[in-house]
């Protein structure tokens, strides 16, 4: 039987965030860790590369809050609603011209099938991953590491991207066993590329279950325990993104980031009395409060289940 | 009126890729109209998607449940996109030229942007291997401009002759943008690769168009006017998929 990797989200974060590394806390708008997203605010690492496909609230926020110096990106946008303006502000020049406020931030920027390809290079241990895009864009020109190259066989031209290999992946899952055991459901972007492509890699779960509930659906399992170094128990770990059938998305907190991004002093008090005023996720579901918690309760609509067969 | 003509584009088309805002109303639309048997594609990974309630982001726990399929990120864009297996890519813009080349990257300098727009997502490489592009975006002389900052996505290039010799070499598996839908009127692409006006929305004059152009707009002799809104679209439209008018005004 495997030793239980189950630790707090405070001593994961200690133990295998640090200063200096790229960073991805990956979930394509279903699953993002914003649990593990604070708990590195309020631990105060510096100098992160962070990566994701979309920034989405999790990075505006942390970068905001100053632990990151580079973002490695495909769409810059808060999904819906419009811009991530805490990032923009310190990457664009302002109304005379001048440069954003130090420290800037360093953007290294692909499309979604890039970021996706690098990670699946990464993950495959591979030098390049060839895709069909860029052509005839000026996303090349603005970043060189997306580079063209001929098709050993035959005349076809197609682009490439380099790996991605994150220091440190972190993801949100419906469960795993102690062991590390990940299975999900629901919208699985890209969370398994980034984690075996990872050096380290932190699984934040809604429960962990018992080993022969993985056992019994093997089909669903995302990641072995092999690749994960700590399962962090967090319900509610993802809020205000969403877990499929467990919690919705809040809409109404995406919204509302709009206003509260737009102005870096009521920014920087959002972070004061969210993330650093609350010791832990526990915490901060206790100051959502139960109603907004219940109105984000889904209805059910279980999937059934399948008959693997026993054979002996 | 703009999500409406969108919509109605889609009649006859069967899979459709759905990008964020716009499209999202649009492709459900038509889905409940002109195209029911229109499969839904979300590039976060849903093919088949029969979502319940209008999805505010692309990646909306709705266009799971009930879907048909929920794959990989790296599945979706690898074998349903480049695979060739999409008939329409919806695109916004922020920024589109006369042959329809759009900008979503930035306005002004890479490096020192004046604004940093959101990048490109995924519009880049559905530009190149849908088998054709829908636009839906705002008409204005900063939206429809003589030259676009940043190239995100090409559309027709420099015009159909290199678009068409660049796609044959490159061996692109799209044809590139074939309509372009905007609160002021619908547009198709001549034979020379250019946008011109299909028709103007009801109320919408051709000087209108022309001043809200920033190239000189190829308008024909008589300009037909897009269909009005019929009942039953404007029913769907504000009563079932979207009455608190997150997307519509």
């Amino acid at each position: 039987m495997s030793p239980s990797k189950v630790a707090s989200m405070r001593d994961a974060i200690a133990g295998l965030v640090r200063d200096g590394d790229t960073v991805a806390i990956e979930g394509f708008t279903h699953l993002i860790s914003f649990a593990a997203g604070h708990e590195i605010i309020r631990q105060g690492r510096r100098d992160l590369t962070l990566a994701r496909l979309t920034p989405d609230l999790v990075y505006d926020q942390m970068v905001a809050a100053g632990v990151a110096r580079k973002l490695v990106f495909s769409w810059l946008g808060n999904p819906g609603v419009g811009g991530l303006h805490a990032i923009r502000r310190r990457v664009e020049a302002d109304a005379t011209g001048r440069p954003p406020v130090p420290p800037g931030l360093e953007l290294e920027e692909y499309s979604h099938f890039g970021m996706v390809a690098r990670y699946t290079a990464g993950a495959a241990n591979l030098p390049f991953f060839p895709l069909r895009s860029y052509f005839e864009t000026d996303l090349p020109a603005a970043n060189p590491l997306i580079r063209q190259m001929p098709s050993p066989y035959g005349e076809d031209v197609v682009y490439a991207v380099p790996p991605l290999r994150p220091d440190v992946t972190i993801i949100h899952a419906q469960r795993a066993s102690a062991a590390g055991d990940v299975q999900v459901w629901g919208l699985l972007g890209c969370q398994k590329e980034a984690a075996f492509a990872a050096e380290r890699v932190i699984a934040v779960v809604e429960e962990v279950v018992d080993e022969s509930v993985i056992r019994a659906d093997p089909n669903r399992t995302l990641l072995p325990g092999l690749v994960v170094d700590a399962v962090v128990v967090e319900p509610w770990g993802a809020h205000p993104s969403y877990v499929q059938g467990h919690y919705d998305r809040d809409n109404a907190f995406y919204r509302a980031w709009d206003a509260i991004s737009r102005d870096e002093a009521r920014l920087q008090a959002w972070l004061r009395e969210w993330v650093h005023g609350v010791d832990g996720r526990a915490a901060y579901v206790e100051k959502l409060g139960a109603e907004r918690i219940a109105a984000l309760r889904p209805g059910s609509a279980p999937s059934g289940s399948v008959d693997y067969g026993a054979y002996r | 009126m703009m999500v409406v003509a969108a919509a109605r584009e889609l009649a006859g088309k069967r899979v459709c890729f759905v990008g964020v805002g716009l499209p999202n109303i649009a492709v459900n639309l038509a889905q409940r109209t002109v195209a029911p048997d229109l499969e839904l594609v979300y590039e976060a990974g849903v093919f088949g998607a029969r979502p319940a309630r209008l999805p505010l982001s692309i990646g909306d726990p709705t266009i799971v449940t009930g879907a048909t399929a929920a794959v990989s990120m790296f599945e979706l864009f690898a074998f349903y996109l480049q695979g060739g297996l999409i008939d329409v890519g919806f695109l916004g813009a922020a920024q589109i030229d006369r042959y329809g080349n759009i900008n979503t990257t930035v306005i002004g300098d890479y490096a020192m942007p004046e604004v940093r727009l959101p990048g490109s997502g995924g519009a880049c490489e559905i530009a190149i291997n849908a088998r054709e592009v829908f636009v839906i975006m705002r008409q204005g002389p900063r939206s429809f401009v003589e030259r676009i900052d940043f190239r995100t996505s090409p559309g027709n290039l420099g015009g159909a002759a290199e678009a068409e010799r660049t796609r044959r070499t490159q061996g692109w598996l799209g044809r590139g943008p074939s309509v372009v839908v905007t609160d002021l009127g619908v547009y198709r692409f001549d034979p020379s690769g250019e946008m011109t006006v299909a028709s103007l929305h009801p109320g919408v004059t051709p000087e209108a168009a022309r001043a809200a152009t920033g190239w000189d707009l190829a308008l024909p002799d008589a300009t037909p006017s897009t269909a009005a809104p019929r009942e039953e679209e404007l029913r769907l439209l504000r009563q079932e998929l979207d009455p608190e008018g997150a997307y519509l005004r």
